[in-house]
């Protein structure tokens, strides 16, 4: 255990990179997906189009196909805003794909009177969308999106290829010091992650349940 | 449902929507158009950074790439269904002691990064390049795990009368599980299983984080000899894209001809993989 308590501070350094990498590309793929999520969902069909494009393109190619194209890509062409935003941006519109997904999936889980009863009254498509139901979508999205952020904890570990001292990162050097105590190294990154994990997922527990629809 | 978020657009809509997809197209193009002056202002359609592409021992190189690439995926996924059943089964042991570890394995192993357990593996027989057995597997534990629930599920949605005839017949449990219970799992689950596919392939090119061969770590060597990073990049992109596509496209014809109903389990079963039950077209 000497690998882990030595290097305690360390190992925490990793976790608060992490956890910035993580808050950073999540916010940037919540704005991004929720204007997907909206094109998806348009009465102009070209909008439809080009969030289905931007779905398709972004959920099959790999994360780190994508961190590949910010990180040594745009560098190339002469945009560079330093290694974290660059990773930051790949994982944000890279995750925006799933939010919008999740988004939708809650749009169409909303009952059909909901929308028939705002149409009736003669709410226009934005107030349609913005009075009724995204607010009602966004109850039916926490399980689906905290699972989105769960998975996006865990592709935070992609940056520590690319140099981010992240805890992957950071694991790995002490892999190489500590050869003795590899198990108890991995094992108390892995925790570390795990809890994480286990407080979005609690948060999303206490969200539902606050937003809970009472039929 | 979108179809009744509006009215059908009467002449003033028509004439609004046609105006926002007029705007649409344009702001398209003007982007199209400011990335590929963008690209053209730096030198980047000139021939040495594409013409790799076309010479043929680098398309070997890639050839190659995608050969040990899809091999690893193929390996992978056989492993990863045969763990996922065995596990998949013994989470719903009428025993404890089956029941409890197999449940800890695979929670486990659905927590923890992918990148973090295939480093941790592959520290842990040395830190060699070239080798691909810590990729393959890291994602066997990560999608047999994955794959676990998605197969328990699929196993209590098969409808209880189907066990209650089978032990009627005087079936012993794990002919029960065996014979009856897991062909009718897999058929329901069908989609949820190939989406995984799909995640294990997209999860290949971590093979580029351990050096091991695979299309990410032939990208890397083009781009070391010919300094063509974004162009490199975008082949790869393009390659996994078509694959995956490919293999999305071979999942909706296998599931019109079996024709089974999808199951849609967003949230509750497969934890940390949005997407992979509610759409096959590859999850996170």
């Amino acid at each position: 255990m000497n690998a882990l308590t030595e290097n305690f501070d360390l190992l925490l350094k990793g976790f608060v990179e992490t956890i910035k990498l993580l808050l950073a590309s999540g916010a940037l793929a919540m704005v991004v997906g929720i204007f997907v999520a909206v094109a998806r969902v348009a009465p102009v069909p070209i909008l439809r189009g080009v969030g289905t494009t931007y779905v398709t393109l972004f959920r099959n190619t790999p994360l780190l196909v994508l961190i590949l194209i910010t990180y040594y890509g745009l560098p190339e062409i002469g945009i560079d805003f330093g290694f974290f935003i660059m990773v930051t941006l790949a994982m944000g519109l890279y995750t925006a794909a799933f939010v919008a997904e999740a988004i939708r999936a809650g749009v169409n889980g909303i009952q059909t009177g909901q929308v028939e009863a705002a149409r009736s009254i003669g709410m226009p498509f934005n107030l349609t969308m913005t009075q009724v139901v995204l607010p009602q979508a966004f109850r039916f999205v926490v399980p689906p999106l905290a699972s989105v952020f769960i998975a996006l904890t865990k592709n935070t570990s992609l940056a520590a290829a690319f140099g981010i001292a992240e805890a992957t990162f950071r694991m790995r050097g002490l892999l190489n010091e500590y050869a003795t105590e590899r198990i108890a190294i991995f094992f108390g990154i892995a925790l570390g992650y795990v809890i994480i994990v286990e407080v979005i997922s609690f948060g999303a527990h206490l969200f539902e349940r606050r937003w809970a629809v009472k039929r | 449902m979108s179809a009744i978020l509006f009215d059908a657009p009467g002449p003033r809509a028509r004439r609004r929507h046609l105006l926002m997809g007029i705007a649409t197209v344009l702001g398209i193009i003007a982007v199209f158009g400011a990335v590929i002056w963008k690209l053209w202002s730096e030198d980047q359609f000139t021939a040495e950074k594409w013409e790799p592409f076309v010479t043929p021992n680098i398309v070997e190189l890639l050839l190659e790439g995608l050969v040990s690439t899809l091999q690893a995926a193929l390996i992978a996924i056989i492993g990863a269904v045969i763990f996922g059943l065995v596990f998949g089964a013994a989470k719903l042991s009428d025993h404890r002691v089956i029941r409890w570890p197999a449940w800890l394995v695979v929670e486990f192993f659905r927590a923890v990064p992918l990148l973090l357990l295939i480093i941790f593996i592959w520290a842990f027989q040395g830190s060699q390049a070239g080798v691909i057995m810590p990729l393959v597997l890291g994602l066997i534990l990560y999608n047999g795990s994955v794959l676990a629930e998605v197969f328990r599920a699929g196993i209590n949605a098969v409808p209880p009368g189907q066990a209650e005839a089978a032990y009627a017949l005087g079936m012993r449990k794990s002919q029960v599980m065996t014979i009856v219970l897991i062909p009718q799992a897999v058929k329901i689950m069908l989609p949820a299983i190939i989406s995984q596919c799909i995640v294990a392939l997209k999860d290949t090119s971590l093979g580029y984080a351990i050096v091991a061969p695979g299309l990410t770590g032939a990208g890397r060597e083009i781009w070391r000899t010919f300094e063509n990073r974004l162009a490199t990049a975008l082949v790869l992109a393009a390659i996994y894209i078509l694959l995956n596509l490919t293999l999305s496209w071979l999942a909706e014809k296998a599931q019109k001809r079996i024709g089974t109903k999808r199951i849609e389990l967003v949230g509750g079963i497969v934890q940390g993989q949005p997407g992979g039950t509610s759409s096959n077209m590859g999850a996170l």
